[in-house]
């Protein structure tokens, strides 16, 4: 095995359920010890990659390599690959120490062995001291790290994280976003996290695959997938974007073709405001104002028709401020770097 | 926990109506129980003419109804045991994969307890008539693993979907081949249902006396002494003894398995 | 090794649905279906009158015995007493199953439920025989009426021809009480399953809207429930017809299917009449059944 051989390499994979082409010819590459985030609404193929690699499921066409080796058709006790379930799949009927020490009591490593292990697994999850409790007693946060700890306590080469966060409300999920990445660069292991959550992705990820319809849309890191989206999906659905197309793209870059912009790169000006060299612009009115507290929205109906949404801090502005701008007319500029030209 | 709270209370004539129904169910047992102290030998005088407890040691020196028991107990073992094993492998293969014609499989499992009794007895009498094989012990197991099957596998296939799947994805993945997942995972899992199935496919063997009549030979099982009795009462005292007993008998593990069977699905509500 | 047969198999997902799927599907399969399929093929042969043996060869002549005017009774006697019987369970059950799905508490709940389904498992000869016991010449009921000094009505009760007779546990009267009572526990279950499924707030939406507790029962309640009562009904019929331990136990003279069957198969031999009759039942259920789903019956099973 050579270092710099890739994690997980997908040739052509595609998984058909019956008429269904949950995944269809994906090319796929993740390097080794990285942090790999696959995005994508629900249906998206994502879950289904994540299987494939696991071994519970098979593709119907292509073959996925793990470090150089086959394993397509493994089943999941012969792949040097452990998951985190989404529902966390803690066997009910053993202790907490049990279950983290599973992997091991499977390859009959020694009891003391097992013990010690199973202990520096609680620690790095920071549940020592309950080993000796049921999954039933213990919180949802609490659940997630055990199903961790029982994930890794076999180093696996690679570990895989079905949507782990999705049953944990907003503080805790933020918190364990920031562990998560903290136990990998501990460990040191190639970590695949399949989510919908673009803003999970965004906060830990190295890179990035954004899925959509069983196809890859785009690959890259959270800066390039957010800065450049490659197309409209993907520029829709990781953050907010304006899209704009047709007559009005023409009008703003001179060029038909579609080009998205990100509403907090664009700045509210007065009306005929000088429009600097490296910058485009648009006329247009304010039609609506939505005071978000740390940030308000404005969508600004351009006056060749259609409209763009724009986000500004409120760094001055008070909501009475912000309101009073109904109606108001507006030039609007925008660095021309923040546009992405976008297929389609 | 579901809350109950209507708001409102049940009305009297409602709770009238519930608490006739429940003595409707009950009350004729415990006559029974009354009758199995009579001193009365060839009626069945009201109220008894005196109590005694002299025919539990009459009954306990009936031989013939000792074999008949052993008979039954014989039958109810040996029918769950099968019951266990074909309910359990039908439900796994069910649960773990959607082919076609699962529906048609629980169907056709359900027939044997759906169909008049009549009918199940009938058409195994005539088909071991027709092939020729004798009456005998495996002729009444037969028939009773017949309507055994779909109490086993009614339990287990509910347990396998309460069940998380990926518990068994989980011990694949952490190393474990099919048969340790299966001793590791999926055996403590459903072990409960198996216990509340198989008490319950004994219970239902053990007081099967319709399907019986027509497979067993010979011989007598515990419902067909009792049944000889409701046509052609000899033995009174002792019918009304072995009647008690059988009501005790079948009542316990029914009881039991139900009990399972709303702990298991009380944990899964938490 | 074991690891080895793992990896086999589980690249191999059809076979192992085979070994899963194959035992009991071969049990079911052939002594089953095997059985019923016999039991159909054997009411298209005959008996020879003279000899007693069964003749294989096809013929219509088994089924045209059924409609002899004695026969014909018989099918009707049983569908009208399973009729009676369907009728009188939904009446007792449906007040204890109410209040098992919308008043008890959880913890209540749970005990009626078993009260309620023990009896449904177990002891149903035994259950029989406590109605010997209390419907005999001299036994509890007899003496309840003579107690109470209404004995006179006793004795007009049973002296209605078609259904009295010389004491109560040699009557249909009698195997009605005892019918309606081993077989209420299979009504109970599916109305409160129905019951259950009804979602709180419906009912409070329909006293929002305006109707009395009455109105709501009887707009509300009473539609939701019917399902669960014609599922209750598949089982109170279903066993009904194919009993022959009450009539036998309790009846007089007169047959009911059951005791037909049992007769025909086992004192004369004759199989194919007793399949033919078997069919009888089969037949009155299927058509039950289709009816039945589409009242939505299966929905509360």
């Amino acid at each position: 095995m050579k270092l710099s051989a890739p994690a997980i390499q997908f040739e052509k994979v595609s998984r058909y359920f019956g008429e269904v082409k949950a995944v269809d010819a994906v090319d796929l590459e993740i390097r080794d010890g990285e942090f790999f985030s696959m995005l994508g609404p629900s249906g998206s193929g994502k879950t289904t990659c994540l299987r494939m690699i696991a071994g519970f499921d098979r593709p119907t066409s292509g073959r996925i390599i793990l470090y150089g080796q086959d394993v397509s058709t493994l089943p999941p006790y012969e792949r040097d690959v452990n998951t985190v379930f989404q529902d966390y799949a803690l066997f009910p009927h053993m202790t907490v120490g049990e279950n983290v020490a599973y992997g091991l009591m499977i390859r009959k490593v020694a009891k003391a062995e097992q013990m010690k292990r199973m202990e520096e697994m609680l620690d790095l999850v920071q549940l020592a001291g309950y080993a000796a409790r049921k999954p039933s007693q213990l919180s949802g946060g609490q659940r997630q790290r055990v199903a961790l700890a029982r994930a890794l306590i076999n180093h696996p080469k690679v570990l895989l994280l079905d949507e782990p966060l999705g049953a944990l409300d907003l503080k805790l999920r933020q918190q364990m976003q920031v562990e998560l990445k903290a136990i990998q660069k501990r460990v040191g292991i190639t970590f695949i996290f399949v989510t919908h959550d673009q803003e999970e992705a965004l906060t830990m990820s190295d890179r990035i695959a954004v899925f959509r319809d069983g196809k890859i849309e785009q690959i890259g890191s959270p800066a390039d997938v957010y800065e450049r989206p490659a197309t409209p999906f993907v520029a829709g659905f990781v953050g907010t974007s304006n899209l704009v197309s047709g007559d009005m793209a023409a009008r703003i870059t001179g060029d038909a073709q579609t080009f998205s912009v990100r509403p907090e790169k664009i700045h509210l000006a007065a009306p005929g405001q000088t429009v600097a060299n490296d910058a485009y612009s648009a006329d247009g009115v304010i039609r609506d104002v939505v005071y978000l507290g740390l940030f308000t929205r404005y969508l600004v109906e351009l006056d060749g028709g259609g409209d763009l949404v724009v986000v500004e801090q409120n760094l001055k502005s008070t909501s009475m401020d912000v309101l009073k701008a109904r109606g108001r007319a507006v030039r609007l500029l925008w660095n021309r770097d923040h546009i992405s030209r976008v297929g389609g | 926990m579901p809350s109950n709270s209507n708001g409102e209370k049940a009305s009297l004539g409602l709770k009238l109506g519930a608490l006739a129904g429940l003595l409707f169910l009950y009350v004729p047992l415990l006559i029974i129980f009354l009758y199995a102290f009579t001193t009365d030998e060839t009626t069945y005088t009201f109220p008894p003419p005196g109590l005694t407890t002299k025919w539990f040691g009459v009954a306990l020196g009936r031989v013939d109804l000792w074999r008949a028991l052993a008979l039954s107990m014989q039958v109810a073992a040996v029918a769950t045991v099968a019951a266990l094993i074909l309910g359990t492998l039908a439900a796994a293969a069910v649960y773990r994969s959607n082919f076609f014609g699962r529906e048609a499989i629980s169907f056709m499992l359900v027939l044997p307890i759906a169909l008049p009794g009549i009918v199940t007895g009938i058409a195994l009498r005539s088909a071991i008539g027709t092939i020729g094989i004798p009456f005998s012990f495996w002729t009444i197991v037969i028939g009773h693993a017949t309507f055994c099957v779909v109490v086993v596998y009614n339990n287990v296939l509910a347990r396998f979907r309460r069940t998380s799947g990926s518990q068994m994805e989980a011990s694949m993945d952490l190393g474990a081949n099919s048969f340790q997942t299966f001793f590791h995972v999926v055996l403590p899992n459903i072990s409960t249902a198996l216990l509340a199935g198989g008490m319950l496919a004994f219970a239902l063997s053990f007081d099967e006396v319709i399907v019986t009549t027509f497979t067993a030979g010979q011989q007598s099982t515990l419902p067909i002494w009792i049944f000889s009795q409701l046509t052609r009462p000899r033995d009174r005292p002792v019918t009304n003894v072995v009647a008690m007993f059988v009501i005790l008998i079948t009542f316990l593990p029914i009881f039991f398995a139900q009990k399972i069977s709303a702990e298991a699905s009380d944990v899964e509500g938490k | 090794m074991l690891t080895r047969v793992s990896t086999y198999l589980y690249q191999r997902p059809r076979l192992i649905l085979f070994l899963l799927l194959g035992p009991p599907m071969i049990y079911f399969l052939v002594v089953y279906l095997g059985s019923l399929i016999a039991l159909l093929l054997n009411s298209f042969y005959y008996l020879e009158e003279f000899t007693g043996l069964v003749v294989r060869e096809f013929t219509l002549e088994t089924y045209g015995e059924l409609f002899t005017p004695s026969n014909l009774g018989i099918f009707l006697r049983t569908a009208g007493m399973a009729a009676a019987v369907t009728v009188a369970d939904a009446l007792i059950a449906f007040p204890l199953a109410y209040y098992i799905a919308k008043f008890a508490s959880p913890r209540a709940r749970t005990w009626l439920y078993i009260a309620v389904t023990l009896p449904l498992w177990s002891s149903y000869l035994v259950r029989v025989y406590a109605w010997k016991l209390i419907l005999a010449k001299e036994g509890i009921v007899s003496w309840f009426f003579e107690a109470l000094r209404i004995d006179f009505a006793l004795d007009w009760i049973l002296s209605i021809p078609s259904i009295g007779g010389s004491s109560l546990s040699l009557s249909p009267i009698g195997m009605f009480i005892a019918f309606a009572y081993i077989w209420l526990p299979y009504m109970i279950v599916p109305i409160q399953t129905a019951l259950e499924r009804v979602p709180k707030s419906l009912l409070e939406a329909s006293g929002d809207l305006g109707a009395k507790p009455a109105q709501t029962f009887r707009k509300i309640i009473l539609p939701l429930a019917f399902p669960g009562v014609v599922a209750g009904s598949i089982f109170t019929f279903s066993l009904t017809l194919g009993d022959f331990i009450v009539p036998q136990s309790l009846g007089n003279s007169r047959y009911f299917i059951g005791q037909a069957v049992y007769a025909h198969q086992g004192t004369s031999g004759n199989i194919p009449l007793a399949a033919a009759f078997t069919m009888g039942p089969v037949v009155i259920m299927l058509a039950y059944l289709l009816i039945a789903r589409k009242l939505g019956a299966f929905d509360a099973l």
